[in-house]
Order: structure tokens, then sequence, then C-alpha cells
């Protein structure tokens, strides 16, 4: 069906969405603005292959006992459960380790390693999961069955199944019985050029154990820490080239 | 003669078996026209806020739900977030508020969704996965 604008020159409804004191004060005039908006990509723009999101997980900065990431994340996807632990929907968790020769502890988050090869997608019966341009591994909820295939699949565990009918869904983030979800690098405010709930909740505790960005911008935080200091995945000798990479581990 | 008889029979059982059928008819014709379908009343439900729609009425009647696949589609697999043919902007705006001046949900009963699709037989599942308020960046604004 024809998508295109039938009455361009029609007074739109103003949706509050876009309706932004901010952005009138940043357009002077036509092309002139005070400040760049600084967009990675327009809205109407769709992500591209040319970056790709990832995560820097500096284990020796995460604290044990922490879980402020974790809680971020719950509150940003509306992530309540029902006091159930073997089935609540779990995007990221705090994964405790010791070393049993040196009684050396680590503490560190787990999540979706938003792999380049992603065995989830290889699985995937009805195309529901799928890796996005830049590099974000996601679940299509409208075409998911609910098999699970994905969550056998997945060397980390990353994905939950939704068991239970829910309410009071976020906006940003649509969730139902009978879907597979996991960890989406919060996408909706990567859109908006924002950083994940998790990593803005982590330097805010002043932890600073979670780095954002582009790993193909040579300029980006994120890459220059992945070229200049050592770092590793998850599971290394599966080849599945993950977007998120621990550093002290 | 037996033959002839029940020949016969037969066919005054037919013709009043025809005479039975067209007296239904007539009746339920008549009942039609004269109001038991006048009962089912066109949906009401809240007008929206803001001037005018994203398209014209007609078209947004007969087309939504092709827009909103397609948007949906669009959003999830590319990322693309333009508010004018997404589920949220049509909430931001068809959502109506009860006297304390809380949003309702646009799938509650005699609210924009629910009361077309109820006068329509639709059922729809949109809402078992997606929010049916306002966001709350929307909420929060007068």
């Amino acid at each position: 069906m024809d998508m295109k604008d039938s009455n361009p020159t029609s007074a739109r409804r103003t949706f509050f969405t876009q309706a932004s004191a901010g952005v009138a004060l940043l357009a002077l005039a036509p092309g002139v603005r005070l400040v760049d908006l600084a967009l990675a990509r327009e809205q109407d723009e769709p992500a591209s292959a040319t970056q790709r999101w990832g995560l820097l997980v500096d284990v020796d900065r995460c604290v044990s006992g922490c879980d402020a990431c974790v809680s971020a994340c719950h509150t940003e996807h509306g992530l309540d459960g029902n006091e159930r632990p073997q089935t609540d929907a779990q995007w990221i968790r705090k994964v405790d380790l010791v070393d049993n020769n040196t009684g050396h502890q680590l503490s560190l988050p787990l999540m979706c390693q938003h792999c380049e090869e992603p065995p989830c997608v290889d699985v995937c019966p009805t195309g529901s999961s799928f890796r996005r341009a830049d590099g974000i591994v996601l679940v299509d909820k409208h075409t998911c069955i609910g098999c699970r295939y994905c969550m056998m699949a997945c060397p980390y565990k990353a994905r939950s199944f939704i068991h239970e009918d829910l309410t009071g869904q976020k906006t940003h983030a649509p969730r139902g019985k009978g879907t597979v979800e996991s960890c989406t690098l919060c996408v909706h405010r990567v859109d908006r050029d924002e950083s994940p709930a998790c990593v803005e909740a982590c330097t805010d505790v002043g932890h600073q154990a979670l780095v954002f960005g582009d790993i193909n911008d040579r300029n980006d935080p994120l890459a220059t820490q992945l070229a200049e200091t050592t770092s590793r995945e998850l599971r290394a000798d599966l080849k599945l080239n993950t977007a998120v990479r621990y550093r002290g581990l | 003669m037996i033959w002839s008889g029940l020949i016969e029979c037969g066919s005054k059982r037919r013709s009043r078996a025809r005479r039975i059928v067209a007296i239904t008819l007539g009746l339920a014709v008549g009942m039609g026209l004269t109001g038991s379908y006048a009962e089912v009343n066109q949906p009401v439900f809240p007008s929206a806020r803001g001037d005018q729609c994203v398209e014209p009425v007609d078209v947004m009647r007969r087309d939504h739900f092709e827009f909103l696949k397609h948007q949906r589609d669009k959003t999830v697999h590319e990322g693309i977030r333009t508010p004018r043919h997404s589920l949220a902007g049509c909430i931001d705006c068809h959502a109506d508020k009860d006297p304390q001046g809380r949003f309702l949900p646009v799938n509650a009963k005699g609210q924009f969704c629910q009361s077309c699709h109820v006068y329509t037989a639709v059922k729809i599942d949109c809402f078992s996965c997606h929010a049916a308020r306002p966001s709350e960046r929307v909420s929060q604004s007068p």
C-alpha cells in the first residue's frame, strides 16, 4: 500500500513525543542550529552496519553484592517478577566466581552477548530471532511462537520465557506471555542516542565497570579501550564474536 | 396406482414446504425492515486530542492495521521510531482520561480501540504485550 504522505501541507497533529521546546531553541532557522543535535542517525533512518554496538565489562571495577545494573534493567523494562526465581524474566544477572586455587573472587554481570554469529538466530524456526544491522540481537515477538529453541541454543543462558499473563508493560518494552525475550542492549535508548540503563546505573553508583559504545568507530571510547587493553570474549572457543567483552577475567 | 399416489403425496408435501419457507423468509425480511437490526448501535468512542489524524479518517478506518503492521516491522527490525504510524502514537492521542484525570486503557470497554473492534467483531491481540495507556512522557505532560 502507498505509505506516502497523502496530504503533506495539512496541519498535522502535534505529537506530544515530538513537541519539545529544546528543538525549537536549537533550530533558529532551517539549517541553522545553535547546537548540533549530534544524533548518530536520524529518526527515520534505519540502523546501519557501519555501527556495531557493544559493551566492555571491567571485572576489576565490578563490585560483589552490587546489583545496580540488574535493578536498572528491571525498572527500565518493567520486569516485575512473580517471586519465582526459576521462571521470572532475567535479562541481566550477576555471577560471582571464585578461583579455587588462589581464592580470588570475581563478580560480573552476564547478559546477551550480542554475537556476530548468534546461535539463537541459527535455530529460530520462524526468523523471529534476528540480528539488527548494527549488531543488536533481538526477538521479534510478533512472530515468536515460544518454542524456546533459542534458549537451549544460547551458551550464555541469556534468554527468558514469559510464562504468565502480564499487565502494566512499558510503552517502549512490549512483553507478553508465550514469547522469549532477552537483553535488547536498551535498543529504544540506543535509537535516541542514549546508553543502556545498566551502563548509566553503574556509572551513577560510581563503579564505572560498564562502557558502552560503537566497536566500529575508532574515536569511540569503547573502541579505544578495546584497542588499548586486553579483553576477552566469554566462550571464545565457540567463535561467536561477541559484542560484549570482559576485561580482568 | 400405488406409485402415482406416492408421487402425488410427495408433491403436496413439497408445495407445503415451499409455502413454509416463503412465509419464514417473508417474516425474516419483515423483521429486518421493521428494525431488529437497528438495535445494533453505532460505536461511540471518545474524541481524540489534537487537531487532525495522521491520515484522512476514511483511510484510517479501512487501513490502520496496514499502517501499524508496516511501522511495526520498520521499528523492530530497522529501529525506525517515527511516531506517525506507530501504535504508541495512536494511543498518545486516542487515550481518554477518567474524571480524576488518569488515562484509561484504549482497549477498555467503550474506549477508542475496543468500541469499534466489538462493533466489527474483530479480536486483536495487541494489548496482551503493548501498553494500552500513553507513555510516561505523555502522561506527565499537562
